[in-house]
């Protein structure tokens, strides 16, 4: 099948060399980074990891949102999401792709990496980390790949997909829970430990997979005769309001819990990300842009009028991704940081090497994504009309 | 044949890769390396032999280097009983490097032409020689 | 040519069993010399069953006090200047009161307190949270109670940094080499991209010596065995009031604080 992916318009070539030449641009940087040591990056022995990780947290995210289109589906029989869950499982694959490369470019000895399997250590979080993501990823090729394989032939899947569909769905939220443990579990870091980090990973996680996939259904119905049909996005967008919804809950039961209880620990993270300590607040505008996105995509989601037309659709769906990404895949990372053990303050801002390694390894996987969508894509036009059983 | 040309293409590049190491040395001598064990440590020993018979040392100190760190950083066994029953403080820089303080004309010259880049010396000091 | 199915099968056996023959022939060789070898602690070593420190910075009379103690420690182990606070690499250091124990701080503090800088390590805890988040072992507790760091190891994914609620913990952001002023030659240094910390001079113990910044301090740092009762540090927690960093996080700090009234300084 992946010879689908060989074949494609001017278009499609422009697309895939202008990604080829980011992920160039990102792996010489690499490079330099593998040569000097992590050095290069703006990360510090007081904000010691940075949008690397906070990259991977948030991926490990819209990698676990596929579970939002297999649940509905396969649990609830909700057949209009058959056409677009391959999408999902797809979008996994190339998220999980990501979440790899960014753990693996944020080690400082990479070439040791296997010293995780060598010596695998049961207590550690990363250990289990490292097990669900690769299981999941396995998981993901192997349902997606057969089911294309098997769609192309005219035929349903073969029976043994089923098990492992089911397998993925308490798989997709391990793998969200175990990402939160890697934070929420750590003394002295009060902006992370806390018992909601898990539910409020999964919340914000199903917010912003399937915003992200309902911005890439509606590419794809641009780009192709590929449709997945103007309800099965309605339906994904109500998903995405109630998870929205439930992530800003959990967001404001932590202020509360920490503003009400008045401890200096748990306040001083909020107060270094959204107001700023003794002058030091990088982060400041972009934690109030998230803030602002995250209520605009709420208003736009929850009125029904908004919700319905696609082009304010659209737009809540942006506002959503962008304003996670900040929330999670940035200002989380570095506020359990800030303040430092010691109460001092260090900021963390990327630097421009680190920005271009992180640029390269998303197009790592939008190329990843290219691919896979243009093999699905290319099977659902050769058996457009053909009705198959799922 | 259907796209000959490119199949012929295509085994062509792959041999000329696989190849490389083959014509890549072509022409150059091969010439067995030699480590000297001229030090003034050695020079002073009675009897010139290292803490095990040198095939072994030859062939095995890598894995022997390997057990010793692990050894002495993980289990705190910093003492060696040799096959002689001779005792040795575990430690590169403190043991071998005391007696094989000649890195170039030692170890790189195997090292190198074996075309092995061992990192103990990212971290372990190599005794200061003459350039 | 004709091989069908049976004698494939019959192929792939006969190779496998030769295979695991040839195992166990290999397997008998290097058996071999690993008995011939053997491993012993050093004879003269130092043990216990608990390592722990009493540290009165009251007994640091000058600046130059303190400066000896961490020179000893910086010069001992290949410590690197960097020159920015950002990379720093720490094994013990001063700082603060308020910095050293942040959540204790008050507004009216004895004055001889206020300005008294404190020295910081590794507090080799009882329940190290850096042990529990490293995903190779490479930071481990020893029998004797030491957190010991295998730089051979590390990974450098700073999971254990992110866990260290005592900022012990450094990581090498570039190759440390250049940015050390004098090389000891019978310490290692570090590489890049691996994190390093105080080992309470794991060394020296090995040899029968006091770890370096104890022998400097002139009898300020006490070192010793919190399971034995006759030792040194049990007879001063008994009789002396002693204060640890951020005990309310369960880690079971062992680096004690020596807190004298203003009529004592």
């Amino acid at each position: 099948m992946l010879e689908k992916a060989l074949e494609g318009s001017r278009k499609y070539w422009t697309w895939v060399i202008f990604l080829l030449a980011v992920i160039g641009v990102g792996f010489i940087f690499y490079l330099r980074q593998f040569g000097y040591g992590l050095g290069i990056t703006g990360m510090s022995r007081d904000v010691s990891w940075g949008l690397y990780i906070g990259q991977f947290t948030f991926l490990v995210g819209v990698a676990a949102s596929a579970v939002m289109l297999v649940i509905p589906l396969y649990l609830h029989n909700f057949k209009k999401f058959s056409k677009i869950v391959i999408l999902g499982e797809f979008l996994a694959v190339a998220s999980v792709t990501m979440c790899m490369t960014f753990i693996f470019v944020d080690m400082g000895q990479p070439t040791r990496v296997l010293n995780v399997m060598l010596h695998p250590t049961p207590n550690s979080v990363m250990f289990f980390d490292f097990l669900v993501l690769t299981g999941y990823l396995l998981l993901n090729i192997i349902i997606g790949w057969t089911s294309m394989g098997a769609e192309r032939k005219g035929f349903a899947p073969p029976a043994w997909v089923k098990p492992l569909v089911y397998i993925s769905i308490p798989w997709a939220i391990s793998i969200h829970t175990v990402t939160a443990f890697l934070y929420a579990g750590l003394p002295g870091r009060e902006y992370w430990l806390t018992a909601i980090m898990a539910a409020r990973f999964l919340a914000s996680a199903f917010a912003a997979g399937p915003a992200l996939l309902i911005i890439l259904a509606m590419i794809v119905r641009k780009l192709t005769k590929f449709d997945p049909g103007k309800e099965v996005i309605q339906s994904i967008s109500k998903i995405v309001a109630y998870a929205m919804a439930a992530n800003v809950f959990f967001l404001l039961l932590e202020v509360f819990t920490a503003f009400y209880s008045s401890i200096p620990g748990e306040k001083n993270p909020f107060f270094y990300l959204y107001a700023g300590i003794d002058g030091f607040g990088k982060l400041v505008p972009l934690m109030w842009i998230s803030a602002i996105l995250a209520v605009i995509a709420l208003v736009l989601l929850i009125y029904p009028g908004t919700r319905r037309m696609e082009k304010t659709l659209a737009a809540a769906c942006v506002a959503v991704f962008a304003s996670l990404w900040i929330d999670k895949g940035f200002g989380l990372t570095v506020g359990g940081f800030v303040p430092n053990p010691f109460g001092k303050i260090t900021e963390y801002w990327p630097t421009v090497p680190e920005s271009l390694i992180i640029l390269g390894v998303w197009a790592i996987g939008a190329l990843v994504l290219t691919i896979l969508y243009k093999v699905a894509i290319s099977v659902r036009e050769a058996t457009a009309g053909i009705e198959i059983e799922h | 044949m259907y796209n000959g040309g490119k199949i012929l293409l295509g085994i062509l590049i792959f041999l000329a890769l696989a190849t490389f190491p083959f014509y890549n040395n072509i022409g150059k001598a091969d010439v067995e390396p030699k480590p000297s064990i001229d030090t003034p440590a050695i020079q002073k020993l009675s009897e010139k032999k290292c803490i095990e018979p040198t095939a072994f040392m030859k062939a095995e100190h890598m894995v022997l280097l390997n057990e010793w760190r692990d050894l002495a950083v993980r289990d705190n066994n910093r003492v060696y009983v040799a096959g002689d029953g001779k005792k040795y403080t575990i430690s590169l820089q403190n043991t071998c490097m005391k007696c094989h303080s000649n890195k170039k004309e030692f170890c790189d010259k195997c090292h190198n032409y074996a075309g092995v880049s061992p990192y103990c010396w990212d971290c372990h000091l190599a005794p200061k020689e003459g350039k | 040519m004709g091989i069908d199915r049976r004698e494939f099968l019959k192929i792939i056996g006969a190779s496998a069993a030769f295979a695991l023959g040839g195992m166990t022939i290999v397997d008998a060789i290097v058996k071999d010399d690993a008995e011939a070898a053997q491993y012993t602690p050093e004879p003269g070593a130092l043990v216990a069953g608990q390592w722990a420190m009493v540290i009165d910075m009251w007994k640091f009379k000058t600046e130059d006090d303190r400066k000896r103690v961490i020179d000893a420690c910086n010069s001992a182990h290949n410590i690197p200047d960097f020159g920015e606070a950002k990379d720093e690499v720490k094994w013990i250091w001063d700082d603060s009161f308020e910095h050293a124990f942040p959540e204790t701080e008050q507004k009216y503090l004895q004055a001889s307190l206020e300005k008294m800088p404190f020295l910081l390590m590794c507090n080799h805890c009882e329940n190290p949270p850096c042990v529990r988040v490293c995903p190779t072992k490479a930071t481990f507790k020893r029998s004797d109670g030491i957190v010991m760091q295998d730089m051979h190891r590390c990974i450098g994914c700073r999971f254990c940094m992110a866990a260290c609620p005592y900022g012990s913990r450094s990581f090498n952001w570039s190759d440390p080499r250049p940015y050390i002023k004098h090389e000891n030659p019978n310490y290692p240094t570090r590489t890049k991209g691996v994190v390093e910390k105080c080992t309470f001079c794991v060394e020296r113990l090995a040899k029968g010596e006091m770890p370096a910044c104890v022998e400097a301090s002139n009898g300020a740092m006490v070192f010793g065995d919190l399971k034995d009762p006759n030792s040194k540090v049990r007879k001063l927690l008994e009789s002396t009031y002693t204060i640890r960093r951020k005990p309310e996080l369960g880690t079971g700090p062992n680096i004690y604080y020596v807190i004298r009234g203003a009529d004592n300084a």
